[in-house]
This record gives C-alpha cells, structure tokens and sequence, in this order.
C-alpha cells in the first residue's frame, strides 16, 4: 500500500469507544477523511446507542443505513455482507461510518430466513431507519429485530429473491417477463 | 382556419358522416399521460406553448383513463408499474390508441434490468413507436399526426372487416432538421 493512502486512525471516538468497551472487539479504517468504526454484529446496537447519546459523540442524525454485498471483491474482506451507518453528529459537525460484517450461514440465491443474517434494529435511537432498514432487508435479506414494520419496501411481498445480492444476475430471473398480455381482443 | 371557412355562403355543406365523425374524432384526441421518466418533460414541453399541442385539439390531457383516448407512454416501466399501466389500459374506452414514446417504453433502453419490463408493447397494444432518448416534442407530434392520419382513414366503429384492430405498430422517423434557436440577446445596449 503506498505511503499516501495509509488509512490514518486519528479520529477522535475511535479511543474514547476503545475506552468506553474495554472488552469488545474495534476495528477502524479510514480512507480520504472519512473514518470507519468496523464492529461485531452482536455489539452493534449497544455501540451505537453509545455513539448518540454520549456528550464528546453527540452523533444525533443518522444520516444513512445501507448494505453492501462484497462477494467476489476484489481484495479480502470480512465478511460477505456489510451493514453501513453513516453518522453525523451536527453538534460537532462531524461525521463517522460505523460497519457490521455479517457471514451468511445458509444458500444466498433465495430468500430463505438465515439465522446469521440479523441484526438488531437502531429505529428505537433514530426513527428515520426504519425504511432504509426495510429497503436492506428487501434487497440483502438482511433481517433486524425489533422492527416495528419489517416488510420489504421496494419490491413485492412474494418477490423470489433480494435482488441487490451479487449471486442474483442483473436481469433477473424472469420476473420482468411474467405478466398477462392484453391485446385487442381482451381489452 | 376551421371548418367555417370551407362553408358556402348558405350555410351547410354535403359530406359523409364517416368523414366528419372522423374529424372530430381525430380533432379531439384526449391524451392520457403516463411519464415516469425524463421523455415525461419532452411531453410536457409539447403541450406547451413553443410546440403547442392544443393545435391537435390535445390541450386536455385526461389524467383520468376513462376519458381518454390516446395513452402516451412516456418513460421507463418498472415491473411493479406494468399491471398499473395494463390496468389504466383497460379502463380507457374505445377507440383508444396507444404511443411507446422513447427508447425506454419501447425497449427497456439502458436499463436492461430485473426491475425494468423491456418494452411495454410486449404485454400492450401499441400502434405507434417513438424513437428518441427522448425525443423532441417535434418527433412526439409526428407520431400523434401518424395516428391522426390513421383515424382519417378509418371506418365507424374504427376496425378492420374482421373486426378486430391490431395494434398499427408504426414506428415513426425524425422528419424535422434541429437548427439553433433564433434568440438575440442585448446585454447593456450592445
């Protein structure tokens, strides 16, 4: 890696988190002034309700929710899927990526409820997550807990895959293709 | 310009009832707007008054389909908008006719897609294709022309002996030569 780009874990949280969770597992990246806190899945939650209400993070807004399918990325990662909150904290005009690896324990090409892919919910500390979480639950088949109203938001109820997976190919599998033909006759 | 000026000077004149029932069919087509993407503006701005589709006897776009005519499908269709579409389709009432306006309606465009259906004509009738991304309001009036020519021709109810009218499928070529704009502009006298 050159020189230039060596990530630079300067960020300020990244101690006082260190500090706070003595016993849990961080990792941290950075990359053009941008940090990235990385952490388990299971601490997630705890981690981020830290992240708002302490006074020296003060990160109110969660500005946005998305995931990310890493299969067949090109260097090594984590995990297969990944789960990004992008933080900002208007008080100290700052702002913070926090990331969740997730490891799918069962076949991903349909949309089959895997144990591994969940998470817990963050709409009881921000209520603005509750359609991002919905959409990477309809598109990644990454499910949380204690949603209020987990259902998918873009597609339709009974769609046969999540269609941002890596796995599902760019033109579907036919549900573009599978409507009645109305012609003259019928209409 | 209108009918008014063809009258003799006694007041009636001698046609076939299927010539004038023609004419006002074809002088009032009432479009339903589908826009669900960018060829949207162009229709837009052919209903404006630079291109001025109240000259077709179109000014009335009918946002209900049930008192329309001509549906303009303007846009790409994602697939959970087709049923819509078949559905607002179905509602409209005969004679109706159908324009795919631009790449996306016709073909899916660029967006070769789960979510996007390649090509509305697939599950519709449509009689005249646009080609364009998108296109001009100029390209837009010569396909409504296109079918406006048609319904001159037609008979009363507008079908075919056999009684059934199949989609005319006519794809309609840019006719116009696109030249800048004639604008002159003073700034401060100069």
């Amino acid at each position: 890696m050159p020189a230039d780009t060596k990530p630079t874990l300067d960020h300020p949280v990244f101690k006082i988190v260190k500090d706070q969770f003595p016993g849990k597992r961080f990792r941290g990246t950075e990359y053009r002034g941008q940090s990235t806190l990385i952490v388990d899945p299971a601490d997630a939650h705890e981690v981020l309700a830290f992240l708002r209400d302490d006074a020296s993070c003060r990160y109110n807004f969660l500005s946005d929710l998305f995931g990310i399918d890493y299969l067949n990325y090109p260097s090594r990662t984590i995990g297969r899927f990944a789960v990004v909150y992008n933080l900002v904290s208007h008080q100290r005009d700052d702002r913070l990526f926090v990331k969740v690896f997730l490891d799918p324990s069962l076949p991903t090409d349909g949309t089959a409820d895997d144990p591994a892919l969940y998470l817990d919910s963050v709409v009881d500390l921000w209520p603005g997550a509750e359609w991002p979480e919905r959409e990477v639950f309809d598109m990644f088949g990454i499910r949380f807990r204690n949603h209020p109203d987990l259902r998918r938001i873009l597609t339709w109820e009974s769609y046969p895959a999540h269609p941002l997976r890596k796995d599902y190919p760019l033109r579907g599998r036919g549900e573009r293709e599978q409507y009645r033909i109305v012609d003259r006759t019928s209409a | 310009m209108g009918i008014e000026a063809a009258l003799p000077v006694d007041g009636f004149l001698t046609t076939q009832l299927r010539r004038v029932i023609n004419w006002a069919r074809r002088s009032s087509l009432w479009p339903m707007p589908f826009a669900t993407a960018c060829c949207g503006i162009e229709l837009m701005a052919a209903a404006s008054s630079r291109y001025d589709l109240a000259r077709f006897g179109m000014e009335r776009m009918s946002f209900s389909p049930r008192q329309a005519d001509l549906l303009i499908v303007a846009g790409r269709i994602a697939i959970k908008t087709m049923p819509v579409l078949q559905r607002i389709y179905e509602q409209m009432t005969e004679p109706k006719w159908v324009i795919s306006m631009g790449a996306c309606a016709s073909t899916g465009g660029v967006f070769d897609t789960y979510a996007v259906v390649q090509g509305c004509d697939q599950y519709l009738p449509v009689d005249v294709y646009i080609p364009g991304c998108p296109p001009r309001p100029e390209q837009l009036l010569e396909g409504i022309m296109a079918i406006q020519r048609h319904i001159d021709q037609s008979g009363i109810p507008p079908t075919p002996p056999g009684g059934r009218r199949v989609p005319l499928g006519l794809v309609i070529e840019p006719t116009h030569r696109v030249r800048p704009q004639p604008v002159g502009i003073t700034v401060g006298g100069v």
